[in-house]
């Protein structure tokens, strides 16, 4: 048999850019898959001189981290693009976004200057949006949740019902006000967690920073934690979004995650 | 969001179904207009799930020719699976457009693309979501036109109740046509109200208006005729044909979905028409003439699709495309534009010939290498003369044979089964050839790492085709050749393990053949099994074949017809048949003399290399080939893509 002709090796990779982006309004119930296929379009019709993997089937260099849920909104996703030609990040910020639909948006691009990514993503902050639960209701079931050692909660996945703990993966969960969400949030985020219907409606808002731990416990098990400690069963399903990612400082706040590659770009460390 | 977006009503119930991105929209190329700055809005659908639907050239192509109009609003709707259905139901949630979640019951008109019989039901779920009743007799001024298009649309008799309208034929001119007659209606204050609008459109001889024409039967359940009921409808309605292919060029603003399709690339048809003749082949029959997209269309088609769209695949879509006249100088000139970009390019639809693994070849250069499907159809030399597909074993032999050595792998074989004639025989003789194949592929590799796939569809006798007349075979025979054929197959073990072996079951093609060729009575049927709970009928999961016997047997017996008189009777030559009255430019005396040459095993030659032979296409609808070659070549593209 004719053997086939050998493909030219793939050519190297000379800069990486890792990218912040958000996943807004209708577009929260894409799946990362789905994602992921809009994302490599948009590279090809921005004409990102993206790098390829070789082989008979090459696929272009293009790593994610931790994908938010279908049906969950997000203000922070991550991933990184390996590229074969170099690019000013804010130049690829701006193509990309450019030509992506709306409701995904490139909001920040950086050049990798540090070692994994996925290393400094350590927790994530979520935003729970309660339609028709009263406030103060939610805050005795979140009392509920926090004063118990262990919340047991049971998921469905491939290999059948399995058991996990839902309360030792959360460092915070706080209940807060419609009016304090409000004024913190601008533009499309906005609309994302805030309610959507009349504003005389009940509802309560639920910030939560949970840790990502394996098997992943995010707010769908959190509410089901809520539901076995205080019985609490929302009327309507929550509209869930991901406000932040990133690692943990003592004092309980969030280190973004491409600050250390920004501040490798200021002190001029070359690229990897 | 826009001014009637059910959204707001919808996205809780997202939540809660599979797949919720398939009903969001969108998509890029998608367009949302404001409502109350349009005149004339068209919702289009393609009954089926969207993930089949959003693919779908011919909604594309509408899509795009409607939304052009600055006065034209054009947006989409697909059918929703059980589990929304369902959940929508509970919330009085209505049938939705996805590009601005509009009720689609608002629309002025609903235009369905029927590629398949079997999004019949389909039609029914979307109607009664919408609001629409489902017998077009009891809608009113408020309620949308339903009009059917799509190849099914050359006979939509068992559909009749429940469409206002059905257009045979191309749709590029005939939805500006139909928005005109709308527009000009509207603006003159709906006049004589919805029978009025439905007269004009009747009036244009191109537009057929079932509730105009009505069906008298014999005593023995046969039509005795189809007459107008009114003197100022025509008798017969004419299919349309678009000329000149050129000045048509869409999509040229692909949809791109978010969700996963079934085609994830970037079409564009190389000609329309197909004059091979295969007489089962309905596509063939009714889409003549030939009409070629010349090479330097093709080629601007691409680069612009391609830039708009993102896609890495480019499909090059016809009947059989290795028939364009500069095939060759198309599938190098693209092979060499997009050398070491990551394009893929393939060639659905190919014929038995050498020449087309060359195609495959150039076409694979650089990029991924597509599989290899050859459709001989029959498995004897005699009922491939019966069906007129001109193949012998040397051609499809040294065409295998030719794959292997080039570095396929693996090639597919498609069969049909049931054609008219067939004997045993002629189907077990599928497995001689695929033993053929696989000796004579390890005898020119002198590799045993090679394989084919023998692939088996039930033959579906359609209309205005020379089998329209043909009995169906029952499901039992097709079944019991099948098994035949398998043991065949598997009788020498060391071939047959290079062989694989995919055939669906008799019983859908059973209920597709009554669909195809099915009159008004046929529509009780329908509207039974949809009450009942069909639904995605095209799909095996979703399909009950006993629940379409059990209603056929409810609603046929009583008036003296069966789900086998439907399907398994041959036809003599002057029945009258439910789609005699629509015209799609064959000649009916050309017709039954190509069914008694098939029953002859007599073949008949295309007409693009040899003189006409009447099939009277041409003559009657005013048109005639369009084939090349224009003598242009693909040349390269001044690009900065990516820095490959």
């Amino acid at each position: 048999m004719t053997p086939r002709p050998d493909r030219e090796p793939a050519a190297p990779v000379v800069q990486r850019i890792r990218i912040r982006y958000a996943k807004r309004g209708r577009l929260r119930f894409l799946s990362h898959r789905d994602f992921a296929r809009a994302l490599e379009r948009a590279v090809r019709r921005a004409q990102i001189p993206i790098a390829y993997s070789s082989g008979f089937s090459p696929h272009p260099r293009i790593s994610y981290v931790g994908a938010a849920p279908t049906g969950v909104a997000s203000e922070a996703e991550y991933a990184e693009l390996a590229l074969q030609a170099r690019m000013e990040p804010e130049e690829l910020r701006t193509a990309l976004d450019h030509v992506l639909p709306p409701g995904l948006d490139v909001i920040e691009a950086v050049e990798a200057q540090t070692a994994s990514l996925a290393d400094r993503i350590q927790v994530s902050h979520w935003r729970v949006e309660l339609s028709g639960v009263e406030p103060e209701r939610l805050r005795q079931a979140v009392d509920a949740f926090l004063a118990a050692s262990e919340v047991p909660v049971e998921r469905l996945t491939k290999q059948g019902r399995r058991s996990l703990d839902a309360r030792a993966p959360v460092v915070r969960a706080t209940v807060v006000g419609k009016s304090d969400i409000m004024s913190d949030m601008t533009g499309a985020a906005a609309s994302d967690v805030a309610p959507s219907g009349e504003s005389d409606t009940t509802c309560a808002i639920l910030e939560l920073v949970v840790r990502h731990v394996t098997p992943s416990v995010r707010p769908d098990e959190v509410l089901a934690g809520l539901r076995v400690v205080a019985d609490l069963e929302p009327p309507v399903p929550p509209r869930v979004a991901r406000i932040a990612q990133g690692a943990l400082t003592e004092q309980g706040a969030i280190i973004d995650p491409l600050q250390a590659d920004r501040d490798g770009a200021l002190t001029g460390t070359p690229s990897a | 969001m826009s001014k009637g977006s059910i959204f707001h009503r919808l996205e809780p119930l997202l939540y809660q179904v599979q797949k919720p991105i398939q009903y969001v929209g969108g998509e890029l190329g998608a367009v949302t207009k404001d409502w109350d700055s349009t005149t004339v809005r068209w919702c289009l659908m393609y009954p089926d799930a969207y993930e089949v639907g959003l693919p779908n050239q011919g909604i594309q192509i509408l899509y795009e020719i409607l939304n052009e109009q600055p006065d034209v609003l054009a947006e989409r709707t697909y059918a929703v699976w059980p589990d929304l259905e369902a959940l929508m139901r509970q919330h009085g949630v209505p049938q939705f457009t996805v590009d601005a979640h509009r009720p689609v019951g608002d629309f002025d008109i609903l235009g369905v693309s029927f590629a398949t019989e079997m999004g019949y039901t389909n039609l029914l779920t979307a109607l009664d979501l919408a609001g629409i009743p489902l017998d077009a007799i009891e809608r009113d001024e408020t309620h949308p036109i339903v009009i059917a298009g799509g190849h099914a649309a050359f006979n939509p008799e068992p559909i009749a109740d429940f469409i206002d309208a059905a257009v045979l034929g191309d749709g590029e001119e005939a939805v500006l046509e139909i928005t005109d007659i709308v527009r000009e209606w509207k603006a003159e204050g709906r006049p004589g109200g919805r029978e009025e609008l439905l007269l004009r459109l009747a009036r244009t001889e191109a537009i057929y208006v079932p509730r105009f024409y009505r069906v008298d039967y014999l005593p023995d359940g046969r039509i005795q005729r189809v007459v107008p009921t009114r003197p100022d409808v025509p008798f017969r309605v004419h299919k349309r044909t678009t000329m000149d292919l050129d000045s048509w060029p869409y999509p040229k603003k692909p949809l791109v979905p978010l969700a996963e399709t079934v085609h994830e690339r970037y079409a564009v048809e190389i000609f329309r028409g197909c004059t091979r003749g295969c007489r089962f082949c309905q596509a063939g029959m009714i889409t003549r003439p030939v009409r070629e997209r010349s090479i330097t269309t093709i080629g601007e088609m691409v680069d612009n699709g391609l830039r708009e769209s993102g896609f890495s695949e480019v499909g090059l879509l016809s009947l059989s495309s290795a028939d364009h006249s500069e095939i060759a100088d198309i599938c190098s000139g693209l092979a060499d534009r997009y050398d070491g970009e990551n394009v893929s390019l393939s060639l659905p639809s190919t014929r038995v010939d050498a020449f087309n693994v060359t195609l495959a070849e150039e076409l694979s250069r650089n990029g991924r290498r597509s599989g290899l499907t050859f459709a001989p159809e029959g498995g004897s030399e005699r009922i491939r003369r019966v069906i007129n597909k001109m193949v012998t074993e040397e051609d499809l032999i040294r065409t295998v044979v030719t794959a292997y050595t080039r570095g396929w792998r693996q090639v597919k074989l498609y069969f049909m089964c049931g054609l008219p004639t067939e004997t045993d025989e002629d189907v077990v003789q599928i497995a001689r050839l695929a033993h053929e194949v696989i000796k004579a592929g390890r005898a020119a590799t002198g590799s045993k790492d090679i394989r084919c796939t023998v692939s088996i569809g039930g033959f579906v006798p359609k209309p205005h085709t020379p089998f329209q007349w043909a009995a169906q075979t029952d499901p039992q025979t097709i079944d019991r050749r099948l098994k035949l054929l398998k043991q065949a197959i598997n009788a020498d073990r060391s071939l047959g393990r290079a062989i694989g072996f995919r055939y669906h079951d008799g019983e859908p093609s059973l209920i597709e053949g009554l669909l195809s060729r099915g009159d008004r009575r046929v529509g009780r049927v329908i509207r039974r099994v949809w009450a009942e709970g069909g639904r995605f009928d095209g799909w095996s999961e979703h399909f009950s074949f006993q629940r379409w016997v059990d209603a056929c047997e409810a609603e046929l017996t009583p008036l003296g017809v069966s789900l086998e008189w439907y399907t398994m009777r041959e036809r003599d030559q002057h029945e009258v048949l439910p789609w005699d009255h629509l015209d799609s430019g064959l000649d009916r005396e050309w017709l039954w003399e190509d069914w008694q040459n098939a029953l002859a095993e007599v073949e008949q030659d295309d007409c693009r290399w040899t003189p006409c032979f009447d099939c009277g296409v041409c003559p009657s609808m005013g048109t005639e080939i369009q084939v090349g070659p224009t003598g242009a070549k693909l040349l390269p593209l001044i690009s900065v893509r990516s820095g490959a």
